[in-house]
């Protein structure tokens, strides 16, 4: 089903500028997945090479991190909302 | 949540209840409130963009004692967010123009002045008086020391970051609250994650920030309202849209979960990667460099040198010294506009983008690619003063 992500401002440049992509996906996991075969830029900053998600990037089903809930495998409905919060550090 | 501090010994004078009126007349506040804000210890880390608004109001709030932690100096391109600064300070240490400004708003208030580089040695002992910590610090290692430091005393810390327009807020530390590190384990390796000088940051941001980490010191003093404990807020400030995100405590964080392995502070610069090495390349290999005065003998001479600039378009309107423009992140997809058998001098703001250029093109059989050392700052600098700086 078509869900959006929210992509956060450090990010925009490997998205084509885009503040929201739509996806198509059943899961986290298969959203993120459509996510980077739209925007294969994105990858090395959210994935590792073995693939795993990166430990400063967090992903938020609604508001709760799927860290939290079933990771990659937890599932998604329309009205839900994936987005992605990667750490940052400016304060001056 | 239980208000922090022993206020009963506390008096407010007839200035202090005069001064503190609008206070005192809420439901919320009361003398009580008051004399609590008075009997609490507030440690700023940092008097820039977050802190100049932290600092500022929890000044004129009346917090009994405010601590200033910054070794750093007024610059002028700090004047554009760090309203605590006027024109007349660059070039004086931060901490002294903060505690002018703050003591005439407040001669109420006592300062506590830490001109100092918060490290692993200093850390714990400067916030042993103090009851909540700010964080307004600019980089991951000092972030991660901050939160370390205030776990391993039992002290809040009251945190927010920003980029460009968008900003992030919570309390950290806080009894049986998650900490940074459950929030983000690790942090980015160095590079990944632009400054303030490179990334650049709309003014009124850390102030919308600094405000928000204000207003939740407060409320932890007085013990009002619902903290942003186990809470992250974030804000898009060209959408002005606020989400929240639920931070929960990790049973298995190092720092402060059930079985802690960090019981001591650790080094910060290694644990973020930070090596501290200008101009080497992510292979290691070094950069071969050009100073500006040669790159400029060499051009007077009619050598036929092309000048790449990796930097963004905005930046080529501020100033440039007409190099072919192909900003950082375009360049593995139009290499093909460059001959790799031309010797080609490359550019940045500061030397540190073009340097990564320089290693790629090498590692693409570019052989005859160079970096102007210093970038156009550099070159503005030493050879052109006519050509601003930004």
């Amino acid at each position: 089903m078509p869900i959006k992500v929210l992509i956060p401002t450090p990010l925009r440049p490997y998205a084509a500028k885009q503040s929201v992509v739509e996806v198509t996906a059943q899961t986290v996991g298969e959203a993120l997945s459509d996510l980077v075969a739209q925007h294969p830029d994105l990858r090395r900053h959210l994935f590792s090479e073995d693939g795993k998600l990166r430990s400063f990037v967090n992903v938020y089903l609604n508001d709760e991190d799927i860290r939290y809930l079933s990771k990659d495998a937890t599932p998604v409905k329309e009205t839900d909302t994936i987005a992605i919060v990667p750490s940052v550090a400016g304060g001056i | 949540m239980a208000p922090l501090n022993e206020s009963s010994s506390i008096t407010l004078s007839n200035d202090e209840i005069l001064r503190y009126s609008r206070h005192l007349i809420m439901p919320e506040v009361t003398m009580e409130g008051q004399k609590k804000l008075k009997a609490a210890r507030v440690l700023c880390v940092g008097t820039g963009g977050l802190g100049s608004p932290l600092a500022l109001y929890l000044t004129a709030a009346g917090v009994g004692t405010l601590g200033l932690v910054d070794f750093d100096v007024v610059d002028y391109t700090n004047l554009q967010r760090q309203v605590l600064h006027y024109t007349s300070d660059v070039g004086r240490l931060k901490i002294d123009s903060a505690i002018d400004k703050l003591t005439a708003i407040n001669p109420f208030v006592k300062l506590e002045r830490f001109d100092t580089y918060l490290n692993s040695q200093n850390a714990l002992e400067i916030f042993r008086g103090f009851d909540i910590i700010t964080d307004g610090t600019d980089n991951f290692a000092t972030r991660y020391l901050v939160n370390d430091a205030c776990v391993l005393s039992g002290k809040p810390n009251v945190y927010a970051s920003i980029f460009r327009f968008e900003g992030q807020a919570s309390i950290f530390g806080a009894e049986d609250g998650p900490c940074y590190r459950c929030l983000y384990p690790e942090p980015p390796p160095p590079g990944l994650v632009p400054s303030c000088a490179e990334g650049g940051v709309l003014g009124v941001l850390p102030g919308l920030l600094g405000m928000i980490q204000a207003t939740e010191v407060i409320k932890l003093i007085l013990g009002a309202g619902e903290p942003l404990i186990g809470r992250l807020v974030l804000v898009d400030a060209l959408a002005m849209r606020f989400r929240e995100m639920r931070v929960r405590k990790n049973p298995e964080c190092p720092v402060c979960g059930a079985n802690p392995t960090i019981k001591d502070l650790i080094d910060y610069n290694q644990f973020c990667g930070i090596r501290g090495e200008e101009g080497e390349a992510p292979t290691g290999a070094k950069i071969p460099e050009i100073q500006p005065e040669e790159f400029k003998r060499r051009l007077d001479a009619g050598e036929s040198i092309f000048v790449l600039d990796v930097r963004e378009p905005h930046e080529y309107q501020i100033c440039s010294i007409h190099g072919h423009l192909i900003p950082l992140g375009d360049l593995p997809k139009r290499i093909h506009e460059l001959d790799s058998s031309r010797e080609i001098v490359v550019h940045c703001k500061s030397g540190a983008r073009s340097a990564k250029a320089v290693d790629f093109l090498r590692q693409s059989g570019f052989k005859h690619a160079t970096n102007l050392t210093g970038g156009i700052l550099a070159w503005a600098n030493k050879i052109d003063p006519a050509l601003p700086k930004y």
